[in-house]
C-alpha cells in the first residue's frame, strides 16, 4: 500500500464517468494524523491551479517513511527529480519514490543500508544537505555516481513508483483502463483533424 | 470437461495451449481424438483481464526463471526476461497484436533465394508456399482475419493517421490498418473490436482471437478435450523403443503427475520446448529428445526488430484503438540493393505511459527522456519487424547454475545479432524516422527491441534428419510419435508476424496426425 488516504475513501474509488463528465478523485498520499508513526514524514502542497489540485480532495499531503528519516526521504526526492525532471509532475508523485524506497529498506537491512549509505553520500558530495543544493549541481552529483548500485536501485524504482500511478497518468495525459468506457470506438480514437484522413480502402469506416 | 484417466494410453497428449497447441487440440478433437492438454498456466478470462500494464503484466507473463548471454541488448536491458510471452491458458494469443500476415513464397526458399551468408545456418523449408495455401486458408477463416474472407478492414486509429500520412508521402503504396484476426464486425460468436487499445493485456471484448475463447471452449464441447491448467511439465518418458509413452508433471499443488499417451505434441513456445526436449534426456537419448541432429535449442530467432516513436506539435493519442493498428508493407521484399536480406514490416504500436517509461529506452534517464514522456500524448509509434538470420551459435540452452521451482535447470537464451539483422535494424530505423518526419515530426527516437515476442526456430523442420529435428509435419526425426507444435518448427523466421503460420502449421499437423493414427504407423 502506498498511499494514506485522509478522506472521501468512497469517493477515490470512482471511475471517469462520460456521462457527466465526472472526474474521479485520485489516491493522493494524504496525511492522517494516527498514521504518521514513522520515523520520517514527507509533506506538501500541491500547486492551486494545478491539473491535481483539480482532482485531489486537498491540496495538502503527506507521506509516512518508516526506516529512513525525513531527511533522507527529501534527499531521495530531489535524486528522483534529477534523475528525471519533469516539471510538471508535482512533489507528491516524487514523494511516492521515497516511499517506496522506504519499503524496501524496511524489507530488507541489506537495501537499507546500500539506500541510506548512497543518501550520506549524496550529502557529503553536496557539501551537507543534497536535497538544498542547486538542481545544476543536484543532477551534477547524481550523474557522477551513474551505473553504482545505490543509482541503479533509485533509477530503477524510478519507472514504477513515478510514471505507474493515478497522478502521473492525470500529468502525462494517460487515461489507463479503457474498458470500463466502453473504449474509445465512440470516443475519438480517430479524431485527429490535422493530417489529411486516409481513404477507406486503406482504413474502412468503423462498424457501429 | 472430459476426463481421461493418467494411464489412458491413447490419449495425445499436448503441452501448451497457445497458437500452435490450442489449434492442434481442437483441431484433433473434431476428428473424434481425445486430447489431454496441459497447461502450465492459470485459467483466465475476458472478466479477469485487466486493462493496466503492469498488473497485467504480472497476470499473463511467463515470469519463471530465464538467463540471457550474448550480444544482444536485450540482456543488459532484461537480463532475467529474454521474451515477453505467456503463461496462461491461451498461451501467448492472449498478448498478441493479432497481425496475421503470410510468409512470402521466397522466405520459404530463404538459403536459395539469399545464397550462401557467412555465420548462418539457413536454409529451405521442407515446404513451399503453394503447399500451405490452402491451410493458410483455413487458418484465416478459422481466426476472422480482416481483408480476407470478405472480412472489412479495421477502422485506423489516430496512430494509424499519422503512419498513413507520413507513408503516402515518402512514397509507400501499400499502407492500410493490415489483416487483423481482430473482428472488425460481429463474426464466430465474439463482438466487434471497442479499440480499448489494451491489445496486449488480454482482449477483453473478445474480438481479437485468442485460443482461450475460440479453439479450447469448441474443443472442449467435442467432449474430447481434457484441459489441465496450472499443470507445469518437466519431462518427456519413452520406453525401450525410443517411442514417447507420456509426460510427468507437477500439478497446481505441486504434486508429481504422470500422463500416459499415445503420442506427445510439444508447443511450449520456442524457449519452453527446446528446454523441455533438453530436460529429457536419458540414457538412451543422451543429448535430449529428438537431437541426434545437436539442433535442438540452436538456430534461435526473435525477428529484427526495434521501434521509432515520433513526437508532433499536436496530439495523436495514440494509446486509443487497437494497438497494431495499421501497416506499411513496402519494405517486406527481399531485395539486397538495401544492404540486407530479406525485409521487414512496419506496423503502428503504442505502450501506455507506465511501459513508455520502461521501454522508451531501457536505462535511460536525465532531461531528454523526461521531455519525451511530457510529449506522451503527441506520440506516435511504429514497430519495426524483420528476418532475422538463424544461427547455429543463437541458442536455447540448460543452466544448471539457476534452478525453477521444480528443480530443474533454468533455460539460458544467448543471441548475437548478425551482421545482416543490424543493417537491416539500421534500414528500418533510417525509414521509419523518414515516414514521421514526412508527417510532420518535430523528434523522432530509435527506441531498442523489447524483450523477444516473436521466439522461433529451436526445432527447426527440415528435410534432412541431420541438420534439423522435425519434418514438414512437425514430426521429430528421431521419435515418431513426438511432435512439435509451435514456432519452434520454423526454418527461417520470414518478415511476417508468425502466429497465422503457427496456427497453420497446426492445422495440417492435425490432419497428418489422425492420418497416421488411423494408419496405425503412431
Amino acid at each position: 500500500m502506498r498511499v494514506i488516504r485522509i478522506a472521501n475513501p468512497g469517493a477515490a474509488e470512482a471511475t471517469c464517468r462520460d456521462s457527466d463528465g465526472v472526474v474521479p478523485r485520485l489516491d493522493l498520499p494524504l496525511a492522517r494524523r494516527e498514521f504518521l508513526k514513522g520515523s520520517g514524514v514527507l509533506m506538501g502542497t500541491l500547486a492551486a491551479g494545478s491539473v491535481l489540485a483539480a482532482l485531489a480532495p486537498s491540496t495538502a499531503w503527506a507521506v509516512e517513511l518508516k526506516a529512513l528519516s525525513t531527511t533522507e526521504g527529501e534527499a531521495l526526492m530531489k535524486m528522483g527529480r534529477a534523475l528525471y525532471p519533469h516539471k510538471k509532475l508535482a512533489d507528491a508523485v516524487y514523494a511516492l519514490l521515497a516511499k517506496d524506497l522506504d519499503g524496501k529498506a524496511s524489507g530488507d537491512a541489506a537495501s537499507a543500508k546500500l539506500i541510506k549509505d548512497g543518501v550520506a553520500a549524496l550529502n557529503t558530495a553536496a557539501g551537507g544537505n543534497f536535497a538544498k543544493a542547486p538542481a545544476k549541481k543536484q543532477a551534477a552529483i547524481v550523474k557522477a555516481i551513474e551505473g553504482q548500485p545505490f543509482f541503479n536501485t533509485v533509477r530503477g524504482q524510478c519507472i514504477t513508483s513515478l510514471y505507474d500511478n493515478d497522478m502521473a497518468y492525470a500529468t502525462f495525459g494517460y487515461p489507463g483502463s479503457a474498458w470500463e468506457k466502453g473504449g474509445y470506438i465512440t470516443r475519438g480514437f480517430q479524431d485527429l483533424k490535422w493530417l489529411p484522413a486516409p481513404p477507406l480502402d486503406a482504413s474502412p469506416k468503423p462498424y457501429i | 470437461m472430459a476426463k481421461f484417466a493418467q494411464t489412458d494410453d491413447s490419449v495425445v497428449v499436448i503441452i501448451g495451449s497457445g497458437a500452435g497447441g490450442g489449434t492442434l487440440a481442437n483441431e484433433l478433437c473434431q476428428k473424434g481424438i481425445k486430447v489431454v492438454v496441459l497447461e502450465a498456466g492459470a485459467m483466465q478470462s475476458q472478466a479477469s483481464f485487466i486493462n493496466d500494464e503492469w498488473k497485467s503484466f504480472g497476470q499473463l507473463a511467463w515470469l519463471d526463471p530465464r538467463t540471457t548471454s550474448g550480444t544482444w541488448r536485450v540482456a543488459k536491458d532484461f537480463a532475467g526476461l529474454p521474451a515477453w510471452i505467456c503463461k496462461t491458458v491461451g498461451g501467448s494469443t492472449t498478448h498478441w497484436a493479432g497481425a496475421s500476415l503470410r510468409l512470402q513464397a521466397h522466405e520459404f526458399k530463404a538459403r536459395s533465394t539469399y545464397g550462401e551468408i557467412k555465420g548462418t545456418s539457413l536454409q529451405d523449408w521442407p515446404l513451399t508456399l503453394a503447399e500451405l495455401e490452402p491451410w493458410y486458408a483455413r487458418a484465416e477463416d478459422k481466426m476472422g482475419v480482416t481483408r480476407t474472407n470478405g472480412i472489412p478492414g479495421l477502422p485506423g486509429n489516430n496512430n494509424f493517421k499519422v503512419m498513413h500520412a507520413g507513408a503516402k508521402k515518402l512514397g509507400y503504396k501499400e499502407v492500410h490498418t493490415g489483416r487483423m484476426a481482430i473482428n472488425s464486425q460481429p463474426r464466430d460468436d465474439r463482438g466487434r473490436c471497442m479499440q480499448l487499445g489494451f491489445c496486449f493485456q488480454g482482449c477483453k471484448s473478445g474480438a481479437k482471437w485468442s485460443t482461450l475463447y475460440t479453439e479450447l471452449p469448441k474443443a472442449e464441447k467435442t467432449g474430447n478435450m481434457d484441459l489441465r491448467p496450472e499443470s507445469h511439465v518437466t519431462r518427456i518418458e519413452h520406453n525401450e523403443a525410443g517411442k514417447v509413452t507420456g509426460v510427468v508433471y507437477f500439478d497446481k499443488d505441486g504434486k508429481e503427475q504422470r500422463q500416459k499417451a499415445r503420442a506427445v505434441a510439444v508447443a511450449g513456445n520456442s524457449i519452453e520446448t527446446p528446454r523441455l526436449l533438453l530436460l529429457s534426456a536419458s540414457a538412451k537419448f543422451k543429448d535430449g529428445l529428438a537431437n541426434s541432429s545437436g539442433q535442438v535449442g540452436r538456430n534461435y530467432m526473435r525477428h529484427m526488430t526495434g521501434s521509432v516513436y515520433a513526437a508532433f506539435k499536436n496530439p495523436v493519442h495514440m494509446y486509443r484503438g487497437t494497438t497494431m493498428a495499421g501497416i506499411i508493407q513496402d519494405e517486406a521484399a527481399h531485395d539486397t540493393k538495401r544492404g540486407f536480406a530479406g525485409g521487414y514490416e512496419m506496423e503502428t504500436l503504442s505502450l501506455g505511459v507506465p511501459f513508455m517509461a520502461a521501454f522508451l529506452d531501457p536505462g535511460a534517464w536525465g532531461e531528454d527522456f523526461a521531455w519525451w514522456m511530457d510529449h506522451y500524448t503527441n506520440m506516435a509509434g511504429m514497430w519495426l519487424v524483420g528476418e532475422d538470420m538463424p544461427r547455429e551459435t543463437n541458442r536455447v540452452t540448460l543452466n544448471d547454475k539457476v534452478k525453477d521451482k521444480w528443480g530443474n535447470a533454468a533455460p539460458n537464451v544467448h543471441f548475437d545479432d548478425h551482421d545482416n539483422d543490424i543493417a537491416m535494424r539500421s534500414h528500418a530505423f533510417a525509414q521509419g524516422e523518414k515516414v514521421y518526419k514526412a508527417a510532420g515530426a518535430v523528434r523522432t527516437y530509435r527506441t531498442p527491441p523489447y524483450p523477444s515476442t516473436h521466439n522461433l526456430g529451436t526445432c527447426r523442420m527440415g528435410s534432412d534428419a541431420k541438420t534439423s529435428v522435425c519434418n514438414s509435419f512437425g514430426q521429430t526425426h528421431d521419435v515418431a510419435n513426438l511432435f512439435i507444435s509451435d514456432g519452434s518448427q520454423f526454418t527461417t523466421g520470414g518478415a511476417e508476424n508468425p502466429t497465422l503460420t503457427i496456427v497453420t502449421l497446426a492445422i495440417r499437423q492435425a490432419d497428418y496426425i489422425a492420418k497416421q493414427m488411423s494408419a496405425r504407423t503412431i
